[in-house]
């Protein structure tokens, strides 16, 4: 009997489930508690413990706000003599080193910005301001918008072929027609700049997690951190240690993207074949040599598709720096939609999503190009496309003059439209989605309350009403029987930070939030992945729909759902869905497309249908991948509850994230809060994780 | 960019042969003035308005974005120059915080009054939705028309993002004796609140929605609830039982403390620099209700208003 229990995982998650249940009866919610004593605020005081922990470490935000505005502002001080204000003037050393550091991001921006738009600032680094005022001709001119297009058409025909040629040509005209040229290119230098730097740094920190075992465990828990905190809970920090402006926007992008460069990098040095270095070893090379001569080389597919998820990362954060001085698509985007125009706001999103997708298929088709070490071309092969560019710059530049004969004084359309001058639908768009609205209002209206009375509000009630003890018991169970006592350890872990904050009650609204967004995403989308992966032209279709969706900057997700629910639980869970389920979709169909043909065959052999295949062969084998999908559905979900606090009403951890934006005070709180977040995401992430590959090891999978 | 500051300069030079020199004073550091600019249009308007005087008297200008809150920080630290709009129900907190740090000076008032509270779309008063309003007691008697389906079978009072002004409404609507009645339901952002709006006139339906004034919103009307009259220290976060509405508001500039020795002529010109009610209605509506662009805007309101602000500037 009992060995039978010790065995069965079932039964032990069924007893589970039974104690689980028993506590959250015996515990009941205390008279008077309320969910929120303020809406600033924390949790209300319990005096049993059993049902919310004391929050111990209330104090922690504060603190951490105190000292790190000590390091920056007090720390280490020199008196320095301003003759302006004919005083001597404090100066913090901290201080003036976090802002050399923007100094010199914000330089490479500008100098990239504008030689593509054109400007000022950058003469005025190795002049001053005066002398500009004294110089009016020192000016960057830009480039006008033909010969910026045309060599990124030329960079895809190389890198991909017509197709892609003709992809990028169309992309960048549509921005450059809809007068959205300006704001692009400085969204666009932002990018470059960011994307640039976490490339080198992710190779640097890949290589040396590659070199030091001690290395690579100091870093894995910090990149699962930094790749499990939202977003907006390092935007303060950025902001108070590098100044506002483009620089701090730039260096949180940074923080956001490095993570996957530093992961993909290792995976790729990991997988090159010992033979591989032995033949390295074997010519005699320097370690220097062996790693840049001979392993990135061979890891090269790897480490590019690396700098595409940094890229990708890049472009996710162009709407969210703006909140700290990004200027560019992003803060235009955001401002219209402050402004309700949504039918501009859209064409905004629309030229982001062009952006990332140029920049997402150049960079792959870059990954996936062969080398061709044995090439022997002649010397006008080899300067062909260095002749083509110098012809497009000549010609761009020729017809810019033209234009200017041409359009006299008038917009010059073969130089840069200017910002909203070019074509704009956005009148008839706005005509459309009211018209869409109109439409749909009612019977959105009738759904809007079904869901929320029937569905939404009884399973958040539930998720609040969880008393801390049968919470702990739950997921610690969980974390017992799928990997032991080590596993019930560390998410316990996790909780126990929460759950001594003061914000437990909102961490258990974020976790509703998740919660149904996992069950609507991640059926969904195994559902379609499982139909599609039925046929091989199904399965094309829904990964190419997966890619287009997973370039789409995750802010765009919220302007539908802002316009169709307004400011609802519902409108916030509209926005998750669909970002969530590109996972779910991609994990599935690669699960069940990778089911070994030699376990099918044998099951052709004995005689099953179609049905049973899939059910009694392929979803089973397929099933600890799918639940890694599972997994990062769930992470996905994450993610974007925070982000969907900027429709409102969620009243959870991200509500607070995004009021922390607002004060310098917050970032302390900001940073406590973001830590929460991201442990609740840990928690989850250790347990499905740990649960696939104990799972893959016992199909013999791994 | 480029061509609003050609106009200027443009009009610059005929005014410069037109009316007499400029006082002599200490000339302006050529180092740019930095601007920020927030989430709402006649702010933008303005900034680009106020840059284009300061570019029209010779100084360099530069534009930042900035989350309106955090801005006193970055005031107080140097990495932006001034704050041109600063309300005192939503920022005088952290206006007056950050000049208690030092850092922060008060460049004087608009003439504008300001005035930032809960109120409801024309067409609640137009159609009678709920009889007896503004006042605020008729709201005890229609909270189901402003019953939304999350609300829990009480009415909604939409409010702001919860950094805007932390637990006011919820301690008023408690302090009313409203708290059986009404919820209060933080949005995510101005957006939000609009989208609201829209969608409530759209569909004849109740709304208690946080707004402000001057706003676009104006332009559609907009009527604001009379709660009790503020008096000095009736909120709780100032020790009263916050039974009491907004105040009628000013609306202040504020500037880096180093600008009067940096800047001193365009520090002259930003402290008398002083705007009506009209005045920001006009620059808003320009691009909300004409559509243009914030820079255009800001352009065609210097070039239609020389009288206006050519005053300020000597």
């Amino acid at each position: 009997m009992i060995k039978s229990f010790t065995q069965s995982k079932l039964q032990q998650f069924a007893l589970l489930f039974i104690v689980f249940l028993a506590l959250c009866w015996l515990v009941q919610k205390p008279e008077g508690y309320k969910y929120f004593v303020s809406a600033g605020g924390g949790n209300e005081e319990s005096s049993n413990w059993l049902w919310r922990l004391p929050a111990l470490l209330a104090w922690l935000p504060a603190w951490l706000a105190d000292s790190i505005n000590f390091v920056m502002f007090d720390w280490i001080t020199i008196d320095v003599y301003n003759e302006l204000l004919e005083d001597d003037e404090e100066i913090s050393v901290v201080k003036e080193f976090t802002r050399s550091v923007s100094w010199a991001v914000l330089f490479f921006i500008q100098t990239i910005r504008e030689l593509l738009v054109g400007g000022i600032k950058t003469i005025v680094t190795f002049t001053s301001w005066g002398f500009i005022n004294e110089n009016p001709w020192a000016r960057l001119p830009g480039l006008p918008w033909t010969v910026v297009t045309g060599a990124a058409v030329l960079l895809g025909y190389n890198l991909g072929g017509r197709f892609l040629a003709i992809l990028v040509g169309c992309a960048l005209t549509y921005i450059a027609l809809f007068g959205q040229w300006e704001p692009a290119m400085k969204t666009v230098s932002l990018v470059l700049v960011a994307a640039s730097v976490s490339v080198v740094f992710g190779l640097f920190l890949g290589i040396a997690a590659y070199r030091s075992k001690a290395f690579e465990a100091f870093i894995t828990p910090i990149l699962g951190v930094a790749q499990t905190m939202p977003q907006f809970s390092y935007l303060i920090p950025m902001f108070v240690l590098f100044g506002l402006g483009d620089h701090a926007g730039a260096l949180a992008t940074i923080v956001f993207a490095t993570p996957p460069m530093v992961r993909l990098t290792l995976l790729g040095l990991k997988s090159v074949s010992p033979e591989v270095v032995e033949a390295g070893l074997m010519s005699g090379c320097t370690r220097r040599q062996l790693m840049f001569r001979v392993m990135l080389p061979t890891a090269r597919k790897n480490i590019l598709i690396g700098v595409n998820q940094v890229i990708m990362g890049c472009l996710a954060m162009v709407v969210i720096a703006s909140l700290i001085g990004a200027t560019g698509i992003g803060d235009d985007l955001l401002k219209a939609l402050n402004g309700l125009k949504l039918g501009k706001a859209f064409e905004l999103g629309v030229c982001i999503v062009l952006i990332a997708i140029t920049l997402d298929k150049l960079s792959l088709a870059w990954a996936n190009k062969p080398i061709d070490y044995f090439a022997d071309l002649s010397f006008s092969e080899r300067h062909r496309n260095k002749f083509i560019l110098l012809a497009i710059l000549i010609g761009g530049v020729l017809l810019a003059f033209i234009g200017r004969y041409i359009f006299g004084d008038g917009i010059n359309y073969f130089f840069i439209i200017e910002t909203n001058k070019g074509i704009s639908a956005d009148k008839i768009l706005d005509a459309g989605i009211d018209w869409f609205v109109t439409v749909l209002f009612e019977p959105l209206e009738v759904f809007k309350a079904w869901v929320f009375v029937d569905v939404l509000e009884p399973v958040r009630a539930a998720f609040r009403g969880m008393p801390v003890i049968a919470t702990f018991v739950l997921v610690m169970g969980i974390g017992y029987i799928v990997g032991g006592i080590r596993s019930a350890l560390v998410v316990g872990g996790y909780l126990l930070f929460i759950a001594l904050s003061a914000w437990w009650d909102r961490a258990l609204t974020t976790a509703y939030f998740v919660a149904i967004a996992l069950v609507i995403a991640g059926s969904l989308g195994a559902l379609i992945g499982i139909l599609s992966a039925q046929n091989e032209r199904a399965t094309k279709v829904t990964l190419i729909v997966c890619d287009t969706l997973q370039t789409f900057p995750s802010f765009i997700y919220l302007i539908p759902a802002i316009m169709l629910f307004q400011v609802s639980n519902i409108a916030v869970l509209i926005a998750i869905t669909p970002y969530a389920m590109i996972p779910a979709m991609r994990y599935t169909i690669e699960g069940l497309r990778n089911v070994s043909p030699a376990l099918l065959d044998a099951g052709a052999m004995s005689g099953v249908n179609r049905m049973q295949r899939l059910l009694s062969i392929e979803l089973p084998l397929a099933f600890p991948h799918i639940v890694l999908g599972i997994n990062q559905t769930v992470m996905f979900a994450l993610m974007m509850v925070i982000i969907g606090a900027m429709i409102g009403s969620t009243a959870d951890l991200g509500e607070l994230i995004l009021g922390s934006l607002s004060d310098t005070k917050g970032i302390g709180n900001g940073i406590i809060l973001g830590l929460c977040v991201a442990f609740i995401g840990l928690a989850i992430d250790h347990i499905l994780n740990t649960w696939a590959k104990a799972r893959k090891d016992a199909l013999g999978l791994a | 960019m480029k061509k609003l500051t050609n106009n200027l300069m443009a009009g610059a030079v005929a005014l410069a042969f037109a009316t007499a020199a400029v006082p002599a004073m200490a000339a302006d550091s050529s180092e740019p003035i930095v601007i920020p600019t927030h989430n709402w249009s006649s702010q933008v308007v303005m900034a680009y308005v106020i840059g284009g005087i300061f570019e029209n008297m010779g100084n360099n200008v530069e534009y930042v974005p900035a989350d309106s809150q955090a801005v006193y920080e970055a005031i107080r630290n140097g990495d932006v120059t001034i704050s041109h709009e600063v309300w005192q129900s939503s920022f005088g907190k952290s206006f007056y915080n950050a000049m208690a740090a030092g850092g922060v000076i008060d460049a004087g008032t608009h003439a504008a009054a300001t005035l930032e509270e809960m109120g409801v779309p024309q067409h609640v008063i137009d159609n009678n939705l709920c009889p007896g309003l503004p006042n605020w007691e008729a709201l005890k008697d229609c909270k189901d028309v402003f019953v939304t389906a999350d609300s829990g079978g009480k009415g909604r009072w939409l409010e702001g993002p919860q950094s805007w002004h932390g637990d006011l409404m919820p301690e008023r609507v408690d302090a009313l004796g409203l708290g059986d009645d009404y919820v209060v339901t933080f949005a995510g952002g101005a957006d939000a609140l609009w989208a609201e709006v829209a969608a409530s006139k759209k569909n004849n339906t109740g709304l208690i929605v946080f707004n402000w004034t001057p706003n676009f919103t104006d332009a559609d009307g907009f009527v604001f609830i009379e709660f009790p009259e503020y008096t000095e220290g009736c909120r709780k976060a100032d020790g009263g039982d916050g039974s009491c509405g907004s105040p009628k508001g000013w609306l202040k500039k504020a500037a880096n403390y180093k600008m009067p020795k940096t800047h001193p002529a365009a520090y002259t010109a930003y402290s008398k620099l002083s705007f009506t009610t009209t005045q920001i209605g006009q620059m808003a509506a320009l691009v909300d209700v004409d559509g243009m662009t914030h820079q255009d805007a800001a352009t065609k309101w210097l070039a239609d208003n020389e009288s206006v602000w050519k005053p300020f500037t000597n």
